[in-house]
């Protein structure tokens, strides 16, 4: 079975991210950026499931800038296959909508038409909209089947376990489908030594929107349904308050509460 | 005056541990590489290191060893028997940032890979790679190495351990001292005077449930308290023809086996100092004293702009020498420069950064007294720092001073 994992490359959430002020997207020179954590899981999934079945192919998929190279080189370090890197200066500033649409159109190209398996993480953890899975499937054409923290490939159907807040739900669909996981699923493998320097031999194709046949009108931030008017830092943390106990201690912490409103 | 500016300036501000990027003197996968390994020790030694070192013990080190062996981390820099076949600057990388989590956990890995596995890679016969070097690659055997004695320590030629022939069996006697990793081992690689007839000093690899072999845990240590370190007894331990490293006669066998571990020591203790210099620097822009964070003090700055430079200059060092090793090899005295310079700036840096902190310095909250503590150790094994100085100082003078 061949799979495609979607990933995104993403500012490091362990440094300090920021906004450009030209045109309010993310400042990518100002940090360091790596393949999203919550994407690791899903190339793992995909890497068992290829492990399993003892064959198959795990394509790993991004839409980014050149840096983004490195999430799949990191996935490729893992033991993906092959690398697809969709990379135009006009996708710059696109949306969940856009990105999408270029992700879907890139997997379509990936598997001439036919997608077997797509998997993808549950959310970026710069964006956090969890959104792109269930559009990219509604544009495939393909069953979505998402926030799955268990999954089996079982013979043209493939089955997850969904954890809510009072249920879990075992929800099952016929393949081709796309199913987004959890970090929930499995424990994401360190790249070894081994599958490092093995990674610089494995093939990456670099696709531009004409390669995909779309247009830049389609993509980017002036296609964008959303847009993000204005930031601002976060405050700076304020100093704990310390309220030492003579006798009033009890009456103090219950003020306190319940002017944060926790009572 | 204003700060200097100028067009080709890279945007993104300097990393305050690395303010000259050294960084960019690595390539693409020397990054991964070190990337793999700090992960690895995020996730499976900084959360439980503070514990260790308070117990005194690792007692999970058959599991770190198999996670380290999955990643190749064993004998990483030795090629085929199940080792990645890695480069010697690589194997520095790993090394500074399993140092920078805990000395005691690269001794673990250092023990394992450039003492034992080592000495069976370059010295064993083919049965003897066969039989460990895959199992200590995966982690799955775990190996220590018996030179220092009680009572034989920098003068290893002077060791008393004794193998003398009977038939075709060895059979050997005597005891050794500060043996990392000595009382978990499946396999001891030991020293000992099989006498002039036989090739002087000769090393053997011994099983540790050969009957005889004992290694008795040593407690009450105030160094690498997160590692495990054993003295050995041999008694009448016999061992087949088969049991000897063929391939040396005499020190030079244990002493190119210790050139080795102690160039991993050249980048290892950086690791230590950028622990501590980190702790100290972040200190000190949080800690408020006479209303203002003391790195706003001059005393403090020159604290942390000697530290850092030290750290940095370190860095080129093990950088420097592990390219050599990787394309002509390195001289015993060019290692020597390498663990004289950086473990004494390392050992500096730490006690340094201790002071900033003041006496919560002191304290397990922070890792600065344990790096320091563990240093002491570091300054001392794989050749003490008085031995690498008389090393350089013959390589200056041609004057032997060791005796």
């Amino acid at each position: 079975m061949n799979i495609v994992v979607c990933v995104k490359y993403v500012p490091d959430s362990q440094s300090e991210r920021t906004f450009q002020e030209s045109d309010n997207t993310v400042d990518r020179e100002a940090t360091d950026g790596l393949l999203s954590e919550l994407d690791e899981y899903a190339v793992e999934e995909a890497l068992k499931i290829v492990e399993a079945r003892g064959g198959g192919e795990v394509t790993v998929l991004t839409v980014g800038p050149a840096a983004a190279a490195d999430a799949i080189k990191k996935a490729l370090q893992m033991g993906a296959h092959r690398g697809v890197h969709v990379q135009d200066d006009a996708i710059h500033g696109s949306d969940a909508v856009a990105t999408s649409l270029v992700l879907a159109e890139a997997v379509k190209k990936a598997t001439d038409g036919s997608p077997e398996l797509v998997l993808t993480g549950m959310a970026s953890t710069d964006g956090t909209m969890g959104v792109v899975p269930a559009m990219m499937a509604e544009r495939l054409g393909l069953p979505q089947v998402t926030y799955a923290s268990e999954l089996t490939v079982g013979d043209g159907t493939v089955t997850i376990r969904r954890d809510g807040d009072t249920a879990s739900e075992t929800v099952e669909a016929s393949l081709p489908a796309l199913v987004s996981v959890t970090d929930q699923i499995n424990e994401p493998r360190y790249p070894s030594f081994k599958g490092i320097m093995a990674a610089k031999k494995k093939p990456v194709d670099t696709w531009s929107l004409a390669d995909l046949g779309l247009e830049a009108s389609q993509v980017g931030l002036d296609a964008a349904w959303t847009t993000v008017v204005t930031f601002a830092q976060r405050p700076p943390r304020a100093q704990g308050q310390i309220v030492t106990d003579e006798g009033e201690g009890g009456a103090k912490l219950a003020e306190f509460l319940s002017a944060q409103k926790f009572l | 005056m204003a700060p200097m500016s100028s067009s080709t300036m890279p945007k993104r501000p300097s990393d305050p541990l690395d303010i000259i990027d050294v960084d960019s003197m690595l390539t693409d996968e020397e990054r991964a590489i070190r990337a793999t390994v700090r992960q690895v020790c995020d996730d499976l030694v900084e959360p439980h290191v503070v514990q260790w070192y308070e117990q005194g013990d690792l007692p999970v080190a058959r599991e770190l060893a198999q996670e380290f062996g999955k990643v190749g981390l064993l004998g990483m820099h030795l090629e085929g028997y199940g080792c990645a076949g890695m480069s010697s600057v690589d194997y520095g990388l790993a090394c500074l940032e399993l140092e920078a989590s805990d000395s005691g956990i690269r001794s673990l890995v250092s023990v394992q890979g450039s003492l034992a596995m080592y000495a069976i890679h370059a010295f064993g016969s083919e049965e003897q790679k066969q039989e460990w070097l895959p199992r200590m690659a995966a982690g799955e055997a775990i190996g220590c190495f018996g030179l220092t004695e009680p009572d034989h320590g920098s003068d290893p030629g002077s060791m008393r351990t004794r193998a003398r022939r009977d038939g075709d069996d060895w059979v050997l006697d005597g005891s050794k001292m500060w043996i990392t990793n000595g009382s978990i081992a499946d396999v001891a690689v030991v020293w000992a005077n099989a006498g002039e007839e036989n090739g002087g000093i000769r090393g053997f690899v011994v099983p540790t449930d050969t009957p005889g072999f004992e290694a008795h845990e040593l407690k009450n240590k105030m160094s690498l308290r997160a590692s495990v370190t054993a003295e050995l007894s041999l008694a009448e331990v016999r061992l087949p023809a088969g049991a000897v490293l063929p391939d040396v006669t005499g020190l030079k066998g244990p002493l190119s086996c210790l050139s080795e571990a102690r160039y991993g020591i050249v980048w290892g203790c950086l690791g230590a100092a950028r622990t501590a210099l980190d702790a100290a620097r972040r200190y000190s822009m949080e800690r408020t004293q006479f209303d203002r964070p003391i790195a706003g003090f001059q005393l403090t700055q020159a604290k942390l702009a000697h530290m850092s430079t030290e750290l940095q200059l370190g860095r080129l060092l093990a950088l420097h020498l592990g390219r050599r090793k990787d394309s002509v090899g390195l001289r015993p005295e060019q290692v020597s420069v390498g663990k004289y310079n950086n473990v004494t700036k390392a050992i500096e840096i730490c006690r340094t950064a201790r002071t900033i902190l003041g006496g919560n310095g002191i304290s397990g909250e922070y890792p600065v007294m344990r790096h320091a503590n563990n240093l002491e150790s570091v300054l001392t094994y794989e050749g003490t720092v008085e031995m690498h100085t008389l090393v350089i100082g013959q390589t200056l003078t041609g004057e032997s001073a060791f005796r």
